[in-house]
């Protein structure tokens, strides 16, 4: 069911934990499936003032392919400008895992949400422009977590941070 | 596989038992005749068949003609609810629960865009049906209750012999599902007109199964062709799986009394030792179960997660969890019991065999706690603040 290369990035993530001193995190979830992810990233400016992701890190509730995508994200943003984290597709998650069954394709679009609301965060907080696709992504996803926290209040209940 | 995977999937599929595979073995090389057949080669497999036939009747003390083989309980569940639907003139209403196999639950549901009625009873916490409820479930053109005996994801035994009494009163067929329940509680035939049995759950083959029909119970075959079983169910019989039907139901009840309690054993002991951990909780009835399914829930993980970590180190086992159905959706059973959605999506059913050693618990006792550790310290949702 599921390559080598999600098996491998599931036993051994990369990047896991909480990152201490992040710049922002961006927060996903889908209760029904059962995925939750926070992303963290760290946003430095390199010697050209380019912000930088210069350390990133996860922390995830969800299956095999949650788990896979959440590290596999983590991967392809590290040291990568926003420009080019914010270009990541879920397509590009999957792809690089040598796919994913077609019914957990929605856990690399949970790793793409999460890191594409945490450059949002980073760049809402530090009163940047924010680029016209990540606004509109941003409102896709706030609408779709709005709806699930809605439906599941009772879970938020039962968990503590 | 290596032989040193520690296999507690056994709800799910057991293995062949030798001595089952023993007495199948001449039923593919030799005796490998059509039971239908004039030759001997088709004698000798009649008499294969109708020898099974005989051996299951006395095991089960029904009589021979009562059973009707099939090609597993799946199978047997449809006849026994569409067979028994059609038959009747004025019955328009069937009895169930939220928490039955799919293959009770779909088929009832298929009944109903036939313009069938369906009662789906409620459970409680622990997953008991309450025979009031089913009482008060009744109607005139109720024509068939079913009601599983054990349950194959929490364990929890029903009040099959109540049922049956309330049932037998007002003139209702009682159907029970009681694959979970061979070799580890008595099969409360005396108190069912049809029941449904799998040999793949107690260490016979995959794909044949029988179900009890009660003499006189009156049943309209779902499969058609040349009239075997008594013109109930057409189709060459699977005479080595039926030999090896008959062969694991006579070693899953004589060795009932051993087996049931080592696995009682292990279940006192894996409950006591999960329930200690932080943020854990047993689904199903802590008492009234079968001996040989546990099932858990940790907070803050997912259970799909669980038994693939769980599988690398080298322990099989299953879960009710979203993420590990087709669907999505996590399991009714825990829905229905009431389970918190955080505590359904981490679920972990254990469930032993004949082949299982104490060895074997103690060694997935260990693993697991750090397991779930590893899991729950990448996962947001911190346990016990």
């Amino acid at each position: 069911m599921y390559t080598e290369r999600v098996i491998e990035h599931f036993r051994n993530p990369h990047n896991m934990g909480k990152l201490e001193d992040y710049s922002a995190i961006g927060k996903v979830g889908n209760l029904v499936c059962g995925d939750v992810m926070w992303l963290y990233i760290k946003v430095e400016p390199d010697r050209s003032g380019r912000d930088i992701i210069t350390d990133i890190s996860w922390e995830t509730f969800g299956c095999t392919a949650a788990i896979a995508t959440s590290s596999m994200v983590s991967d392809l943003a590290k040291g990568k400008t926003i420009d080019q984290a914010i270009a990541l597709t879920n397509q590009d998650v999957a792809k690089e895992l040598g796919g994913l069954p077609p019914i957990k394709m929605h856990c690399s679009a949970l790793a793409a949400d999460a890191l594409n609301e945490a450059i949002y965060a980073y760049l809402f907080q530090e009163g940047k422009e924010i680029p016209g696709a990540l606004q509109r992504r941003h409102e896709r996803i706030a609408a779709e977590i709005a709806a699930l926290e809605k439906r599941y209040e009772a879970f938020a209940d039962k968990v503590q941070r | 596989m290596t032989t040193d995977r520690i296999y507690l999937d056994n709800s799910a599929t057991t293995p062949v038992a030798p001595e089952v595979l023993e007495a199948m073995a001449p039923y593919f090389s030799t005796a490998y005749g059509n039971p239908s057949s004039l030759h001997a080669f088709g004698r000798a497999a009649h008499r294969a068949v109708e020898g099974s036939r005989e051996t299951l009747a006395a095991l089960l003390d029904v009589r021979p003609e009562e059973i009707v083989f099939t090609a597993g309980a799946t199978e047997a569940n449809n006849l026994a609810i569409v067979g028994t639907a059609l038959s009747s003139e004025t019955g328009r209403h069937l009895v169930t629960t939220a928490i039955e196999h799919p293959a009770v639950l779909r088929t009832a549901e298929w009944l109903r865009t036939r313009g069938f009625d369906v009662t789906v009873l409620d459970v409680d916490p622990t997953g008991r049906v309450d025979p009031a409820q089913v009482r008060e479930g009744l109607r005139p053109d109720t024509l068939l209750v079913s009601v599983m005996t054990g349950n194959n994801e929490i364990g929890t035994l029903q009040p099959i012999d109540e049922i049956g009494r309330l049932c037998r009163e007002r003139g209702v067929l009682f159907h029970t599902d009681a694959v979970q329940a061979l070799g580890k509680v008595p099969i409360p035939v005396d108190a069912v007109d049809l029941l449904s049995i799998s040999a793949h759950k107690f260490h016979g083959p995959k794909g044949v199964g029988l179900l009890f029909v009660r003499k006189g119970t009156r049943l309209t075959p779902t499969l058609h062709g040349g009239g075997h079983e008594a013109g109930r169910r057409s189709g060459t019989e699977n005479v080595a799986g039926i030999v090896g039907l008959a062969t694991a139901a006579r070693l899953a009840l004589d060795e009932m009394k051993a087996t049931s309690e080592r696995m009682r054993s292990f279940r006192a002991r894996m409950t006591d030792a999960i329930t200690r951990l932080p943020g854990t909780r047993l689904n199903g009835h802590p008492e009234k179960c079968l001996p040989h399914i546990t099932n858990f829930s940790f907070e803050g993980i997912e259970g799909e997660s669980l038994v693939m970590r769980l599988d690398e180190r080298g322990v099989a086992a299953s879960t009710g969890s979203a993420c590990s159905s087709p669907n999505l959706e996590p399991s009714h059973v825990l829905v229905a019991i009431g389970v918190p959605l955080s505590m359904a999506h981490g679920s972990l059913r254990i469930s032993t065999g004949r082949q299982t050693t104490e060895e074997e618990i103690d060694a997935f006792l260990r693993v697991l706690p750090e397991v779930v550790e590893g899991l729950r310290a990448i996962s947001p949702f911190k346990v016990g603040g």
